[in-house]
């Protein structure tokens, strides 16, 4: 089928989605109301609390939450077939992603803007604050391990990313110098970063750089070299001020989203390439089963616990009306399902034969530690039907990876420590709490370990993320179930895909766990128990919330017809 | 450039601000906040009861950031200075 076809379809699903069930949640299950003041006017201090138009409130709520992680799950969940990743993307970003999204980001702003962590205290309990913190914990250090892998495995297949990529840092401490020297506006500036930087392909294809006779020489491989680089690297970039390097970095960032966007879209569109990968692939024996595996390799892009903590952190402290949080929660999942859908189509019909995609998605294993490099050349190959030359056009879709995936680390690193001083406030562990550069080494050191983990499958590594992903959306979930009931409103629209959410996951974590323990990962099968118990927590303070709400409810009678917080 | 076009260039320009800068400007002036604090509580030590071997050379500083030092000290939740007649 032409490529061309699903993307109308898959957006016109988007579309009724947003037109009619968003529509559904604002009226019938928040109950939003434009009058009620938010907490953008309420607290309105110019720094943190901003009204702020929805377009431009929409922009930064998006390019927060789009990364790199709904690029890879896609591209290693089409090993299954290009149908059943399409139907979750598209079901999941419509019925859970939206819901939740949209969810945290309206009882955040019903509640003065609390971020998730704080309401989960407050609605459910004081110990679900415990559990959110160690649920983030996992999340950020599973985060950070795969993708300083991505992006090790991405710089030795495609070492012409190597110079335009550490040629992006200068550049962007530069840039962000010029502007805040000249106080000049960004537009040109950022505009010729993203220039100077596309520029700089032509030099990283000239001069690939190869680091194995380095890692060799000092007795190690190429990926544990990068993978050590990667993370001094964030270590340094988590201790420097944000205006050094991780905003201006963004600038140039955010615009190669919206690129990479236009480029997939508008190369599916003129190249008219065929979907070559079968509908519903025949996978080998002793694969893992997608049903319930699809479910966590596609995280986000069909919903992800991680936009609950941008929803419920900046966003809801910005909006300007409360009727603004439909269009900016819910389109901003449908953003993100819009990348998801790039990445399907990267890997599916960007391959241009079977029988390259055969040999690509052979096995579990292939399709996974392949998949990065699957979408890079899918989207090289959409660039190469705009008329750039494909060596370039596949440098360019692997700088775009990196970039988003290096990104993600310096947040996801930074926000580590954050996390790790937390902990060391409740465990009352001083030193940890308050010495920055302990707290910086541990938030880099746990994922380092991880990722240099010998004979790591990044398959496995993956699914325990999206294990891990999920239930922090199931949590968020929880959450807003319990308070949409507690204000008598109907919670079916969040309670469907938070019993399918925890039953997909405790039923992986479940299988995984036999799986690492007969392969002997037993790091693996630690990590993946301690999260299993982490669900069944989550499980039953879920259903204790529900059961004192419903007591309570019960006894101010069921027309007490409380709305609004 | 003709002023019609000037007039949407600039629009142009200050959307792409409120698009990519302002995502960063909370974090920027907490950032700035927290640099800021730094240096007050340099000139400012002894005005809390806290020996401070700059003081010396920080004195002449004093003018510059009395009406500063107002704000600092609400900031860090003191809402009047318990010493009289040094700022409210």
């Amino acid at each position: 089928m032409p490529a061309v076809v699903v993307a109308i379809l898959v957006f016109v699903a988007f579309f009724l989605g947003y037109r009619f069930y968003s529509k559904y949640l604002a009226e019938k299950v928040y109950a939003l109301d434009k009058s009620k003041p938010t907490p953008a006017h309420e607290f309105e201090d110019g720094v943190d609390y901003v009204p702020t138009n929805k377009h431009v409130l929409f922009g930064h709520h998006f390019t927060s939450v789009a990364g790199a992680a709904p690029i890879v799950g896609p591209a290693i969940a089409v090993f299954w077939g290009w149908v059943p990743a399409l139907l979750w993307v598209v079901l999941g970003t419509i019925f859970a992603a939206g819901v939740h999204d949209f969810g945290a980001l309206v009882i955040s702003v019903r509640n003065r803007a609390q971020n998730i962590g704080t309401l989960a205290s407050s609605v459910i309990n004081a110990r679900a604050r415990t559990l959110f913190l160690l649920i983030i914990f996992f999340l950020l250090t599973l985060v950070n391990a795969v993708f300083a892998v991505v992006i090790a495995n991405l710089f030795i297949a495609f070492p012409g990313s190597v110079i335009p990529i550490f040629l992006e840092i200068p550049l962007a401490i530069f840039i962000g110098q010029y502007i805040y020297r000249r106080r000049t506006s960004a537009l040109i500036p950022s505009l010729i970063g993203v220039a100077l930087l596309y520029l700089s392909i032509l030099l990283g294809q000239a001069f690939p750089i190869d680091l194995s006779p380095i890692a060799s020489a000092i007795g190690l491989d190429a990926r544990m070299l990068w993978i050590i680089l990667l993370f001094a690297y964030t270590f340094v970039a988590s201790r420097i001020p944000v205006w050094v390097l991780l905003q201006p970095r963004d600038y140039i960032n955010s615009h190669q989203l919206f690129i990479a966007l236009g480029v997939i879209f508008l190369g599916v569109l003129i190249g008219f390439d065929r979907i070559v990968a079968p509908a519903i692939a025949s996978v080998p024996e002793g694969s893992p089963h997608w049903f319930p595996f699809l479910f966590i390799t596609i995280a986000c892009g069909a919903i992800s616990g991680f936009h609950s903590l941008v929803s419920s952190g900046t966003t809801s402290k910005q909006l300007d009306n409360e009727e603004d949080a439909r269009y900016v929660g819910y389109f901003g999942s449908v953003g993100e399902g819009s990348l998801a859908l790039g990445s399907i189509l990267a890997a599916t019909a960007g391959l241009g034969a079977y029988t390259v995609w055969q040999e690509r998605y052979a096995d579990f294993n292939t399709a996974s530690s392949g998949a990065v490099g699957n979408f890079v050349e899918g989207v090289g190959h959409f660039a190469n039907n705009l008329g750039v030359p494909l060596g370039i056009a596949t440098i360019f879709a692997a700088v775009v990876v990196v970039s988003f995936a290096a990104t993600t680390m310096d947040t996801g690193v930074r926000l580590q420590r954050y996390i790790i001083q937390e902990i060391g406030e409740i465990v009352r562990f001083r030193l940890l709490a308050r010495n920055l550069t302990l707290a910086a080494a541990l938030a880099v050191v746990i994922p380092l370990g991880l990722a240099l983990y010998p004979d790591l499958a990044f398959g496995r590594l993956w699914r325990l993320f999206g294990t891990t992903n999920q239930l922090t959306a199931g949590l968020a979930l929880a959450v807003v179930a319990v308070w949409v009931f507690t204000r008598n409103r109907n919670p079916l629209a969040q309670i469907v895909p938070l019993v399918f959410l925890l039953a997909m996951t405790t039923w992986a974590l479940f299988i995984q766990l036999g799986d690492f323990f007969r392969a002997g990962d037993y790091l693996l099968v630690a990590i993946d128990g301690v999260i299993f118990v982490l669900t069944l927590w989550l499980i039953i303070e879920a259903i204790g919330a529900f059961q004192r709400a419903r007591s309570e409810r019960a006894a101010s009678g069921t027309d007490g017809g409380t709305t609004g917080a | 450039m003709t002023p019609g076009w000037r007039e949407l260039y600039k629009r142009i320009e200050e959307l792409h601000d409120e698009y990519f800068v302002g995502r960063w400007r909370s974090g920027m002036q907490r950032e700035a906040g927290r640099q800021q604090d730094a240096l007050m509580a340099m000139l400012f030590l002894e005005a809390l009861g806290i020996p401070n071997p700059t003081s010396y050379y920080a004195f002449e500083l004093y003018p510059e950031f009395v009406e500063e030092f107002h704000r600092w000290h609400q900031r860090m939740g003191m809402n009047r200075f318990p010493e009289p007649g040094v700022c409210c």
